[in-house]
Formats: C-alpha cells, structure tokens, sequence
C-alpha cells in the first residue's frame, strides 16, 4: 500500500492538461510591474527609483523586517516609477515598474547550463545566501524560505522533505521541473540538508506521475540519503502537515510549527531556487508557471520572469477563450481568482487557470443537511458545516474554541458539500478574525 | 364543622411555612440594587423598544445609574424631557443630546460605478471585502450585500434594490451603531441629526488619488481642495486624498456642496421641511428614475403611513427652488444625465423609498 | 476582453455532489426492498406505498406553496424518501385514510414545522410511524400474512414473530424464512437479504458510513444475549434492518462526526432490545431512534471528530 496521509481528503478529477509539455522560455515582455509583497509578512521597501538602470537580478527592494524577502528585477532596463498598483485582489499595493531594454543580467549570476556539484559554502552562508537571494516558498504560501531554514533553538531539524506532491489538479509546474531539472533539484535537496544540518532527505511523489519518480529514483542512486516516496493520490497531500503526515507518520499538534515532528518542508519549485541561488548566484525572478484550462488552445508550461503580465503569459498559450468566465493564479482548488487580467506573476504563481464560464459559476446555496460529508473529507477534522454556521453568526469565541485555527483552506469541504454552501468562505472569514482576536490578546497581555 | 376546622388550620399550617420559606429565600438571595435603578426607571417612557441600544427601560436605567455621566445616554422616546429628570434623579449634569443617525457614506450605484467584475461568493460584505476589492474600480465603496441590514436590530436600513446602496430610515434608526461595525468597508458614520434633519457630509470614503477614483466612480471625492477653500469655518479637512466635513464645525451652511464638481457632497433636507422621512440618498437624482418609470407603477399609492404620503406632496413646490438649483449647476459640466433628470427628484426619491418590494419584484 | 471576470474565493471546482443524488441514492438503495414487499404483499403492497409517497410529495409541495410560500422542493427527492419509508414501516393492509393522516404528520410536523429539509430534530417517516401506531394501535399492529397477493384490507393477519417472542413463544419462523423476508410484519422490514444489499450499494457510493448500521447490529446483538434472546431473531425481525440501515443513516437527525455516529448507533441497539424486552410494544426500533434522534445536537456538541494532530506521535 502506498503511503499517504491519514485523515480525510478528497479526489477530484486532475485534469493535467499540460502535462508532458517542455518549459517554454517566454519572450521578454515590454514592461514589467514587480509588486513589493510577493511573500508573507512586510512588503520589501523599495531601493530603486524612477530613472534609475537595473539589469536582471539587480536588488530593487530589500525586505523590512523578520519575516520579508528582498526582491530583484527580473529585467534589465529603466524603472519607469514606484507606485501603487492594484494587486491580484484588486487593493493598491506598492509595486516597482520596470520598462525593459534588452536582456542584461548581473554579472556574478552564473548563465552557463553547467551542472554545478560541489557545494562549498556552510551551513550559515547557505541560510544568508537564500535570504539575499529573495527565495520564498514556490508552492503557493510563499513563506520566506530562510526563516525555514533556521528552526527556533529549542527544535531540532532531522528530516527535509521535498514536496513535490502538486496535488492541485491542472498543475504541472513542478512536475515537468522535476523531469528537466532532475540533478540540479537533487543538489538543491543536499543544499538543503547542509543548510540545516540534516542527513536525511524525502522527496514525495504522488503516484499520478511515474515518470517523474522514475528518474528522480535514478538519478537519486547518486545521493543514498535521499529518497524518493511515491505517494497515493489525495488532495490536499500538498499540505505541509498532511505531507509530514504521509512521509514520516508524524502529525504536528494543533498550533505548533511543523518543524517540532523534526521536518523541514520546502517545495521542490524552491529547491531548484536553492540550487541557482547557492551554486549560480542567481536571484529568484523567474519560475515556472503553467498556462492551462479546459479553453486554452495550448496548455503549456512557462518560464516567465516575475512581474510579466498574465496576459502576455495567456497570448502565448493561445490567448483567452471565448467563453471564459474565471481566471485563477494558482490551482482551481486553492488558487485565487483575480478580477482582470492585468495582474501579473509573482514569485507563488504556479500557474494560471481559465475557467469555462459555466464552470466558474457556483450552483445555489441550500440548507445544510447536515450529511457530515464535510467532516468526513476534512483534513484537519474539523466540522467545517459548524464552523460556518458559527462564523456566519460572528459567535467568534466558539470559532476559536473549535479551532477554526487549525484549519488549512485547502477546500476540501466546499468541494464536497452537495448543498453547495460556501462552508470555507466563511471560515476564511473566521480565521481572520479569530486571528485578529489571538492575536490582539497576546498583544495586551504582552503590555500588562 | 371539625372538618372545617381541620382544613382551615392544615391550610394556614401549610401556608404559614410557606411563607417562612419564601422569607428566608428572600433574605439569602437577596441582590442589592440601587434603588435608584428603579426612580431612573419610573420617569421613563417605558416603551421597552431598545432605542436606546439596551435591552429595555430597565437596562437603561441601569446603565444611566451606572455610568459616570449621562454623555452619548439617550432615550429617543422620552427626548430632552425625559433626560432631564434622569438627571435630575441622578444629580447629575444633563448633557445635551445630540441625536445621532447612521450615514451612508457611498454613491456608487450601478450607473455612477461600472463594475468591472462579478462577486460570486458568499451572500456577505465581510466575505466579499475578504476575497477583494469589490466588484467595481473603486476598492473603498459600498459592496452592496446587505450586511448592514442583517445587523440593523430596528429595520431602520434598507437595500435599495436600484442603486443597490443601503438606505437608513431616520426615523427608526437609533444610531445604536450596529451597521457602522458591520460595514467591513467602514462606510457608514454616526453623524449629528441636525437642525430639522439637515444634514451635510461628503459621501464618499475612496482614498485614491483624484484621478484614479474619478475614472472608478463619477461621484467620487477626489480631493480637488475646492470644498476646503470654500468653508467659511474651517470644517473641512482633506486627508489621504478624501474630504470631511467635521461635524463639530459645520454649520450646515450648504457653501460646499454648490462647488464640489463630482457631487460627492450630499445636502440632505434643505429647505427646511417639519418632517421628512428620509434619506441620505435624496439629493442624487440619478439612478432609480429610469429603471422605475417603465414599469408604470412610480408612484406610491400604496403608502401605509399617512404622514410619510403627505411628505412627497409638499415636498414638490419646494423643490425647483431650493435644492436641485445649484445641484444642477454643480454636475453640469460632470454629468449631463443628472441635469435632465433632476426635476423629477422627489418622484424617484420617494419611490425607491417606499416601493421597495413592487421594484424588487418588477424587475 | 470586455466581459467580466467572476470572482469568488476558492475552492473554484466542485465534486458535482448534490442533495438531489444523495436522497436518490437512497432510494436506489431501497429498491430491492420495495420489489421484495411487492413480491410477499402484492397489491396490499402497492397501494400503501403508492399512497404513502404521493402524499408525502402533496403535502410537502402544498405546504411549502401555500403555507411557507417558499421555492418548491419536492424535486430533491427527500419527500418521496420520507414516503417510502413510511410506507415501509406499515403494515400492506392499512386503510388509505390513516396513510394520508401519517403522511401529513410526517410532512406537516417532522418536517415542515421545523423549516424544512436540513432542519428537522426527528426523523419525519419515524414521526408520521410512531404518531399512527400510537392512535391506531390496533390497525398498525396487525400484520397480514405474506404471499397474499391480491388481497389489501381483507388480507389474513398474525402475530409477527417478535410479538410472539413477546408472549413467550417461538418466533414461529426458521432463520432462513426471516432472513429472505417470507414473514409477516411492515412492508419494507420483513427482507434482511433486501435491505443488506441496499446497505451495500450505499456504502460503495459512499452515501453513508458504515459506522452507524453496525454499531445498532453491535450492540443490539450483545444486549439480546445478555437479556437472554436469540440474537439472531432480534437482528433479523421487527424492523431493526430496517431501521438500522436506512432510518437511523438519516442525515438530517443523526450525528456529524464518526465518533458520535458510534455512539448514537450504540444507545439505538441498547434502547431497542429493552424496549423489546421490558416494554409494552413488541417493537422497539422506532422508538430507540428518534429519543436518541432528541440527542444528536448534544453528542455534536460534545462529541468532536477526530482531529489532526490529536494523538502526537513524536519520537
């Protein structure tokens, strides 16, 4: 039997239709808008301004506080203002526009395809090199990628497991990575491993990609302490506890950091972005980015630098089909939809999704009836039909106590549930305010 | 007779115990009150309607009693009278109330604000506000599904099914508050009744530079200082690129709202009227004319209140005079629609008062 | 692109799950059941369920037009599920006329007083049941014999076995008989084989969980050996197949979560061998569920689901 996580999930049709498609590199577009908060936490404060020449991996903002990760221009060209733009949810966030000239990167970036083995830097310089280089988590959360790697004293690290799960259906982001840059994924795996001093590496595969877990099991032949983990297909097995769960049968308890089961969890996007920031000295300002829906004329898989426009990355798969009704960054399960198409690829974008209109369309609301389909799919288990209805009456205190918390928005019950109700928007909308809540009694006991 | 006798005194036995029992009950539960709960309480109106925004005359008193002075306490009933001889009662300052009412502080119907995207979520602006800026190019407007009405406890605020704003009814608004903690756009404010209803104020809360705003709403504020210089008591202040009108230094008198270019400043019930029913929404003509006319049932016979019948009536003689002149002036040059339709005012206004429902059901 | 974008939070796909295809489900499920009780009832068999359904689906359409004046939703199924189900808890030969009146009870006060699907404390069908055999004592507790086919009101009548079990007798009925359905006793109850493939047919298009049905055989086995009975016998008769697998499964008036679902089965099995044993009616299955039907919101208030992370395995 294949391993995989223990509680819930759930199974929906996983539509890949860009599977097997090569990364295509992308045109240069004519200008790019990188906005300053690509990551979670503080925005990055800007060090350019208007006029100024930047070439691709110059530093044009540096992160602001603890939890913040510097970014790069991803062009070279002029910076043609520091503004606010509106962001993929449509808020004015701040944001540096780039008119791009030509293709000039900084000179210390290795550009050679070379396969570079050797690691040579320690475990402090790896840490330092990752936080200078902007990496954040690639598969969606976009968590500072070298707060990971130092885990608070009182933890010890013993395992780094490389998710490379992409349970989202219609992704394939990471899955064609892995088939291209299987050796280079590899040395960002032992980078890791360095970084936090580790030797054990798992690198988890769903089962619905053989070919993929075949050569990464080849290729790891060389690497005896990293192994390769098929999977059984089940979303939301991308999730950092259900993935911790599936490789190691450990469970994180309710509010403590993954890190105390000893995993450390990295996509393996971030990996390959640990391989080109250690061994290449190159920034993150591009990535692959999947251009797929049932519509699109070419689904395919992009390397796109960060700050191009979502349109441009549309136009070369095939432009927008007639009838679309819904463009989501990210994976239909978890991705956001965003309002325009104006908006554009940010460091966490996997991919983008267009939806038939009557695809996007959610079907009427009924009463619940109380099926406990939610409860049984949740991965958390929780009772998401309760929490709604606590949350949809503000009774925050029994949200909390029920531990609205814990839950991790992968989707599962409002996917499931045959009265169509719109269970994880109002737990979304829960979390926040709990949140908020938490987080302002912490605050005033702090003072007292 | 001995049985008589027998019943009378087992009867007298039973009751005389219990009432031992009940005196002793009394006497070990016994909750200390002040007794001037119960004098605040007597010179109430005790109408028990919750106007006060507590539960009852009885909660009242025991907040006046409790409270340390009688600022922001009012019973919208008993008005000044009333306070006076809580105060009374009290000993204390009688602080004059300044009846308060609920202001919805957004234009942005279907006509001034395209959407530009639809919402297809949750039935609720917290949910909503959550996933984005909304569906129009103006992030800070109304969103427009109702959560203002679910916390209104008085059914004193209203969907407008045609511009799809919400509408206060001040009479039965309380300024209890609710909907201003409810709004996750922070839209509507507590504002100073005024004099006869009058009111001015800026309705719009959209902090984005002048022409970004301009482009997302046509009744935008976009902080073009016009207003500002035209004040004669220093009432207006400008900030993160949005006017207001303080309502401490406003004298309502109406010199702001002639040079806005966007309509963003409302003048509500000037010339004076004795009562008026409603709204905010008043002196924007623009939108439920035309969605209203068509459907041949403008106007509202069907009115329950005999008084808020009368209102429109007396209403139309007065209102080329007043308040659609320098309204028209003013949006001239920004929307010529406005202009045009104008003199129909009270109509439009008062069927998106009380037509609701026949709208609602129409379209 | 000039047509807008819709936008809502995720997630944006769906599993296409409805409360139409549940309650269908069920029914499906209940097929076997249905030809079984034609097969030992004939027309006494038709005309009850036939009656039971279609007024089932009146009241329910009459009340929510008239009465409620909201969307009618007697296409999802769930009015003729009720039906049925309380067709099943009948005996064949009942009058029209009782039907009709525990139909409107199930309808009218199991379900629509209380809001409707979705909201109703007690299980409707068991409502409509329990309200006529407790007014109708004597009709509902008179069983015809199988294999009457053409008869309805005229048909014989005997004790069901687990009356005779009551009386101190032998069931009068070898497992095998009891176990295909050639017994007397409501139309839907008498097959065991009939409604165990309907319970299978549920659980492989995961319309319910196994956790509820088996608790109720669990339980319900060991309180009849403790209390003395033939396992067996109680298993097989008097509804408890029935009730176990699709009265108890209702969604509506049974727990949330897999932990409370064992319990609630639990108490069923327990309450309806006392009952059996120590109570004035033979039967007890009707009456276990909806007094543990009045304790689901408080084994969903205290019972909580296993969560993720609860037992931490460290180490």
């Amino acid at each position: 039997m294949l391993k995989t996580f223990f509680l819930g999930g759930i199974h929906p049709a996983e539509n890949k239709l860009s599977a097997q498609k090569k990364v295509e590199t992308l045109d240069l577009p004519k200008q790019v808008i990188i906005p300053l908060g690509q990551h979670i936490g503080a925005p990055a404060q800007a060090v350019v301004k208007k006029g100024d020449k930047v070439k691709a991996g110059t530093l044009i903002a540096q992160a602001s506080g603890f939890v913040s990760a510097n970014i790069h221009s991803s062009v070279s060209g002029t910076v043609a203002k520091v503004d606010v733009i509106a962001d993929s949810a449509g808020n004015l966030k701040p944001a540096v526009v780039i008119d791009v000239e030509g293709d000039e990167w900084e000179e210390a970036i290795d550009r050679s395809a070379d396969l570079k083995k050797e690691i040579t830097l320690d475990s402090k310089a790896i840490v330092d090199k990752v936080k200078e280089c902007g990496i954040v988590g690639l598969g969606g959360a976009t968590f500072p990628t070298h707060i990971k790697l130092m885990p608070p004293p009182n933890t010890k690290a013993e395992v780094i497991i490389i998710n490379a799960v992409e349970c989202e259906p219609y992704l394939t982001s990471d899955h064609q990575l892995m088939l291209e840059k299987a050796d280079e994924i590899l040395v960002g795996v032992k980078i890791l491993m360095k970084s936090v001093n580790v030797n054990k590496a798992i690198i988890g595969i769903e089962n619905n990609k053989p070919d993929a877990i075949k050569l990464m099991t080849e290729k790891a032949k060389d690497y005896p302490e990293i192994t390769i983990q098929p999977l059984k297909v089940k979303y939301p097995q991308g999730g950092e506890k259900q993935l911790i769960d599936a490789c190691i049968s450990r469970q994180v308890a309710s509010g403590a950091l993954p890190i105390s089961t000893g995993a450390v969890v990295q996509n393996v996007g971030t990996a390959f972005a640990v391989y080109e920031a250690v061994q290449k000295n190159k920034p993150l300002f591009e990535r692959v980015v999947t251009v797929t829906g049932k519509a699109v004329a070419k689904p395919s898989n992009f390397l796109a630098r960060v700050g191009t426009p979502m349109s441009v990355l549309i136009e070369a798969a095939g432009g927008i089909p007639e009838d679309t009704g819904k463009i989501i960054s990210g994976g239909p399960m978890m991705g956001k939809a965003m309002p325009t198409v104006n908006t554009v690829v940010v460091k966490g974008c996997s991919g983008i999704l267009l939806m038939k209109d009557f695809e996007s369309r959610r079907k009427e609301m009924t009463d619940c009836i109380r099926c406990s389909k939610c409860v049984n799919v949740c991965p958390m288990g929780l009772t998401p039909s309760y929490l709604m209805r606590v949350c949809e009456l503000s009774m925050w205190d029994k949200a909390e106590t029920d531990r609205v918390m814990d839950c991790i928005e992968c989707g599962s019950c409002s996917f499931t549930c045959p009265a169509n109700r719109t269970l994880l928007d109002y737990i979304r909308l829960g979390k926040g305010k709990v949140g908020g809540i938490i987080r302002a009694r912490a605050a005033s006991t702090a003072t007292k | 007779m001995n049985l008589i006798l027998i019943a009378l005194i087992t009867l007298g036995v039973i009751g005389a115990i219990g009432a031992v029992i009940l005196y002793l009950v009394a006497q070990k539960f016994y909750v200390y009150e002040d007794p001037r709960i119960a004098q605040v309480d007597e010179v109430l109106p005790q109408a028990n309607c919750g106007g006060c925004g507590y539960p009852g005359c009885k909660g009242f008193a025991d907040a006046c009693v409790k409270a340390t002075t009688l600022e922001g306490l009012n019973c919208p009933v008993g008005g000044a009278e009333v306070m006076a001889q809580v105060a009374s009662v009290l000993g204390q300052e009688v602080v004059a109330a300044d009846p308060k009412v609920a202001v919805v502080r957004c234009q942005g119907s279907c006509e001034v604000r395209p959407s530009t995207s639809q919402y297809d979520g949750a039935k609720s602006c917290a949910v909503a506000a959550n996933t984005f800026s909304g569906e129009t190019g103006c992030s800070f407007g109304c969103i427009g599904l109702g959560d203002c009405v679910v916390s209104c406890e008085f059914d004193a605020i209203h969907m407008n099914p045609v511009t799809g704003l919400p509408e206060v009814d001040d009479e039965k608004c309380t300024a209890c508050g609710a909907c201003v903690k409810a709004c996750p756009k922070f839209i509507i404010e507590l504002r100073k009744k005024g004099k006869s209803n009058r009111r001015i104020y800026v309705s719009c809360v959209n902090k984005d530079k002048g022409g970004v705003a301009r482009k997302a709403c046509t009744k935008a504020c976009i902080a073009c200082t016009k207003c500002q210089k035209e004040c004669p008591f220093d009432a207006i202040t400008i900030e993160n690129n949005i006017a207001y009108i303080d309502n401490d230094k406003c004298k309502s008198c109406r010199k702001c709202e002639p040079v806005c270019p966007t309509g963003a400043i409302v003048a509500l019930n000037f010339p004076p009227r004795k009562e008026k029913p409603v709204v905010n929404q008043a002196p924007k003509p623009v939108t439920p004319k035309p969605d209203v006319t068509p459907d041949g049932k403008p106007q509202a016979p069907a009115e329950p209140k005999a008084p808020e019948t009368a209102a429109p009536a007396a209403e139309k003689p007065q209102t080329p005079e007043q308040p659609a002149k320098p309204e028209t002036e003013n949006t001239k040059d920004i929307n010529e629609t406005v202009k045009a339709e104008t003199p129909k005012q009270p109509e439009a206004v008062q069927t998106s008062l009380f037509k609701e429902e026949e709208i609602g059901v129409s379209r | 692109m000039d047509k807008k974008l819709i936008v809502s939070l995720s997630p944006h796909i769906h599993s296409g799950n409805t409360v139409k295809g549940a309650m269908y489900g069920v029914l499906i499920a209940l097929i076997p059941a249905l030809l079984t009780s034609l097969f030992f009832f004939g027309l006494g068999a038709f005309i009850v369920i036939v009656t039971a359904v279609l007024s089932c689906v009146l009241f329910e359409f009459l009340i929510q037009k008239f009465l409620l004046k909201q969307k009618t939703t007697i296409c999802d199924g769930s009015a003729v599920l009720t039906g049925l189900l309380l067709a099943f808890n009948l005996p064949s030969n009942l009058p029209i006329w009782i039907i009709i009146i525990g139909s409107l009870v199930a309808i009218g006060i199991g379900k629509m007083s209380f809001g409707g699907l979705g909201n109703n404390i007690f299980n409707p069908a068991l409502v409509g049941r329990v309200f006529l055999l407790i007014s109708f004592p004597t009709a509902m507790t008179s069983w015809p014999l199988p294999g009457q086919w053409s008869s309805y009101l005229d048909a014989t009548t005997g004790a069901t076995p687990l009356a005779l079990i009551a009386a101190g007798q032998e069931a009068g009925y070898s497992p095998m008989d009891m176990f295909f359905g050639s017994m007397n006793g409501s139309l839907g109850e008498v097959s065991a084989i009939a409604l165990l493939l309907g319970f299978a047919y549920m659980l492989i298009r995961k319309i319910i969980t196994w956790h509820i049905p088996v608790a109720i055989f669990v339980v319900a086995a060991l309180m009849s050996l403790i209390c003395g009975l033939n396992p067996i016998e109680q298993l097989f008769s008097g509804g408890l197949m029935l009730g176990a697998i699709f009265m108890a499964t209702d969604y509506v008036s049974s727990p949330m979560n897999k932990r409370g679902m064992i319990i609630y089965g639990a108490f069923i099995g327990a309450l309806t061998i006392l009952i059996r044993k120590f109570g004035a009616y033979p039967e007890g299955m009707s009456f276990a569920i909806l007094i543990m039907n009045a304790f689901t919101p408080l084994i969903n208030t205290y019972v909580k689901p296993k969560r993720f992370g609860e037992v931490v395995k460290n180490g």
